[in-house]
């Protein structure tokens, strides 16, 4: 027989452990958001009790932002939580939070322990989490000047992935 | 009694109800409303369990996907109008049954692939078969031999 038919095991072995490699090192749990460089949804929340400002879409406009969706009851926002501070206080760029579907007392006693890195919070019922494609707690967005959602972070935020990702980001997308 | 307990059995074997985690307050008054809702929440994922539909899960985030569903039908939209509302935002994943698109082609092509590839074997093989059994004929020399061969065996 020809002699190439030999090879075809080899050649099927080599193509399933190249498609393996790369599908096995994926992360299952980070899926594709179609809202990458779209607008970000509108949206207005109101302001958690005893603040003044909430949030809403034209606060994004008119500078680089990162809005950060964030819960009380949230353990891996816990674990985020002091890598998002150190970034914000790097103070390159506004970091928002939403608060999302939470307890107004519960996020005030977690702020008051933890610090309170935002500089400004809107109070979300889930309503605009959906908006904004989230399906789990914590999710980081990217904003450019425009309002133009650039980048998309599922999980908590690493001192690795601010490094990596979010400052290069940022320097090219200008202040 | 045991009559009335085998029909008892009967029933809850003959009769299971769907297990749907549709909250009786989030369904609509208008059946053919909430008939519709239902149709599209069978069609949407869940994204917190992801593999079952936003009907079937307990999950806070499909229940609010439920209700704005509702919502969506009420004010007024299209089934596909509701879907494609969803889809903006969590895109082709939240289909329970990927779109035949330009990276689902071979998804959906696959196993018709297979199928001919399969076919194709399978004639290569049967064609070479009877390839084989039309062998020429034996020679006249050939012939002799056998008939010599086969008269040795006889004789003793």
């Amino acid at each position: 027989m020809r002699r190439w038919l030999y090879l075809l095991p080899v050649a099927v072995f080599v193509l399933m452990a190249a498609g393996f490699y790369v599908g096995l090192n994926r992360d299952p749990d980070v899926l594709p958001s179609p809202l990458i460089d779209e607008p970000a949804p509108q949206f207005d929340l109101p302001p958690l009790p005893g603040k003044d400002k909430g949030l809403s879409t034209a606060d994004l406009k008119g500078g680089v932002s990162l809005v950060n969706f964030f819960a009380s009851w949230c353990v891996p926002c816990r674990e985020e939580h002091k890598a998002l501070s150190a970034f914000a206080a790097l103070k390159r760029v506004p970091v928002y939070g939403v608060d999302y579907k939470d307890k107004p007392n519960a996020v005030a006693e977690w702020l008051g322990e933890l610090g309170d890195p935002y500089t400004q919070i809107g109070a979300d019922d889930g309503q605009v989490g959906i908006e904004w494609g989230v399906y789990g707690v914590p999710e980081t967005f990217l904003v450019d000047a425009t309002g133009r959602i650039r980048y998309k972070h599922v999980g908590p935020l690493t001192q690795a992935v601010i490094d990596k990702q979010i400052l290069p980001l940022i320097a090219r997308l200008g202040r | 009694m045991r009559r009335f307990f085998l029909a008892l059995l009967l029933l809850t074997v003959l009769a299971p109800l769907p297990a749907h985690a549709v909250r009786p307050d989030e369904m609509l008054a208008d059946p053919v409303l909430e008939a519709r809702a239902r149709d599209i929440g069978q069609e949407l994922r869940c994204l917190v369990c992801r593999n079952q539909s936003i009907d079937d899960s307990d999950a806070d985030l499909a229940h609010d996907i439920r209700v704005l569903v509702r919502q969506r039908l009420v004010a007024g939209d299209t089934d596909a109008q509701v879907i494609a509302y969803i889809r903006s935002r969590y895109g082709d994943f939240v289909l329970l049954k990927p779109p035949f698109q330009p990276d689902t082609w071979l998804l959906w092509g696959g196993p018709g692939l297979v199928l001919l590839a399969g076919l194709w074997a399978a004639g290569r093989y049967l064609r070479r078969q009877t390839r084989t059994a039309a062998t020429p004929p034996l020679s006249a020399d050939e012939e002799r031999r056998l008939a010599q061969l086969l008269d040795d065996k006889a004789e003793p």
